[in-house]
């Protein structure tokens, strides 16, 4: 089945074209991110109005990259949900209407699905049962994956994302927006000796989440320094190795609980340098395997979830002409196939 | 001529099918439920006429003003129909639309309209109905409902939601030129298949990449003062 998939769900125009015998033959990606800057966050109305104007641009491109017809569409897939409603609907419109017209089955896929199954979209994919990290700037939460649509979730954040956390400590150590990148960057020459963080929710058994009281952590101890470029480098470096060391304690912990020796790390934040070496060094100790997607695959994308709708469709699941968009829409509720 | 017109951009949903000078509507008033409806409607109106979505020879939609998720679902729907037939797409305004609605239903000739745009202020036009179809007096505009462009002469009817919302404020403004007014009348498809079916004759029809809404209202969001 050759299946095109549609991403809309927040700042990012993403469309690809993933056909089961084949594999990817084609993706492409337009990002928001210049025009939300100067806002300093996501503009919900904004984004909306930005993916009308791009998606079929690139629809268009995405097909003439893969050689492919229009005629030999055979479903299609966009994200309905979780993320913003307004840019939810775009994508969801646009791509219930293609089916409809085409006379094709398509299918609602969940973001969170397209990140944890991303690495499937690699060679040497993970093979199932796996225990998952979902890390971005909306969510942070691990899940045993037994199975597509069989989902556990271990433990989540109980505030910030990890990505959020990130965005919002560079904002306050005046990185700009969206500074998380910018701020892994700076880490890297920052004196790992200098500071060390607590490391949030460590200290109890558990496998949840929190970066809030890290973030007012960062701040204070920022203002508290002479604020050289160097002590903005070490407070950059000790926060990021605080996130990662707790990302990694958690993900250990969550190994050993579920007895299974595979792990993926997935979501805007898995493109971080030092938290993939610091989880393969903890997957080397554990005797488990890491896997990853390419970095162009770690965010929003549309070959996710061209990737997760071909499951889908490919097991009998379709949508019916009535679509929605649901911006709050939990993992574990998702069938199996 | 086969054409499908979509409008949404209001709490009315409404898809018609033109077949020939013959126009057939579905209709309902379901705020929020535009996205469950849409296509339903369509593949219902299609089904009934034997028409399947490659046979039509254009698409039209209502591309707002309005509110802004409905005006985008209408876009986007017909952006998709339209990019998988390779159909040309017909934008009609929805206060035109709005407008024709008050020429076919009573008569009107001359028809103001305001769509209630929240804080204060309305969607905004002024059109002359000519031989049963609209013709645009006053460019359209969003703007405080006191404030909206004097009407010239006399024997204007308003219609829209923004003459239930704001009818003090556009009565004291127009004074004697309005007679009478419809706040609940809604846009309906039908008029936007009836107003595409003569823009499209007359080579106004865009392809589908060009279906784009067009909101009035473009400050959305207040820039940050620069530091």
């Amino acid at each position: 089945m050759l299946i095109l998939g549609i991403e809309t769900s927040c700042d990012e125009t993403g469309v690809a074209l993933y056909d089961g015998e084949r594999g990817l033959l084609g993706h492409t990606l337009y990002s928001q991110v210049a025009m939300h800057a100067e806002y300093g966050g996501v503009v919900p109305e904004l984004a909306s109005r930005d993916h009308v104007q791009k998606l079929l641009p690139l629809i268009s491109e995405v097909l003439a990259q893969a050689g492919v017809t229009r005629a030999e569409i055979d479903g299609v897939a966009y994200t309905a949900g979780p993320g913003l409603i307004g840019a939810l609907l775009v994508g969801a419109s646009v791509g219930r209407s293609l089916a409809w017209a085409w006379g094709v089955p398509a299918i609602g896929v969940h973001h969170m699905e397209g990140h944890l199954l991303a690495p499937m979209l690699e060679e040497n994919p993970p093979v199932f049962p796996f225990v998952a990290l979902l890390v971005s700037g909306g969510h942070t939460m691990l899940v045993k994956v037994e199975g597509v649509g069989r989902y556990e979730i271990l433990g989540e954040s109980l505030d910030d994302a990890a990505g959020e956390a990130f965005d919002k400590t560079a904002k306050m150590l005046g990185l700009g927006y969206p500074g998380g990148p910018v701020l892994a960057r700076l880490a890297e020459s920052g004196d790992p000796e200098a500071y060390r963080f607590p490391r949030p929710m460590t200290d109890r058994p558990g496998l949840d989440f929190s970066f809030s009281g890290l973030k007012t952590f960062t701040l204070t101890t920022w203002q508290q320094s002479t604020q050289t470029e160097q002590d903005k480098a070490n407070v950059a470096r000790a926060f990021q190795d605080a996130v990662v060391d707790t990302l990694a304690i958690k993900c250990k912990r969550a190994l050993e609980k579920t007895g299974l020796k595979r792990l993926v790390i997935a979501g805007g934040v898995s493109a971080n340098k030092g938290l993939r070496e610091r989880l393969s060094k903890m997957g080397g100790e554990l005797g488990a395997e890491v896997y990853y997607p390419r970095p162009e695959f770690c965010t929003d994308n549309g070959a996710m979830i061209a990737y997760a709708g071909h499951l889908r469709l490919q097991a009998g699941q379709h949508e019916e002409l009535a679509f929605t968009a649901t911006p709050r829409w939990p993992l574990e509720t998702l069938p199996a196939i | 001529m086969k054409l499908l017109a979509i409008e949404t951009a209001t709490e009315a949903c409404s898809v018609a099918l033109y077949l020939d000078g013959e126009v057939r509507e579905v209709f309902r008033l379901a705020p929020r439920e535009h996205a469950r409806l849409v296509l339903g409607m369509a593949d219902g109106l299609l089904a009934e006429a034997a028409v399947n979505p490659a046979q039509l020879d254009a698409v039209a939609f209502g591309r707002g003003p309005g509110a802004f998720t409905g005006v985008r679902i209408a876009t986007s729907v017909v952006q998709g129909i339209a990019f998988a037939t390779e159909l040309p797409v017909v934008p009609v305004s929805t206060l035109a639309a709005l407008a024709q609605g008050g020429c076919r239903e009573f008569g009107w000739q001359r028809i103001a309209t305001a769509i209630d745009a929240r804080m204060d202020e309305v969607y905004w036009g002024a059109y002359a109905c000519v031989d049963g179809l609209v013709q645009t007096q006053q460019e359209e505009r969003v703007c405080p409902a006191g404030e909206v462009p004097l009407l010239e002469g006399e024997g204007w009817h308003g219609v829209g939601s923004g003459w239930n919302a704001y009818e003090d404020e556009l009565k004291g403004r127009l004074d004697s030129a309005v007679i009478d007014s419809c706040g609940d009348c809604l846009p309906h498809a039908q008029d936007v298949a009836r107003l595409a079916v003569a823009a499209f004759d007359r080579g106004e029809a865009v392809s589908a990449e060009k279906a784009l809404p067009i909101y009035l209202r473009d400050q959305v969001v207040h820039r940050p003062a620069a530091k």
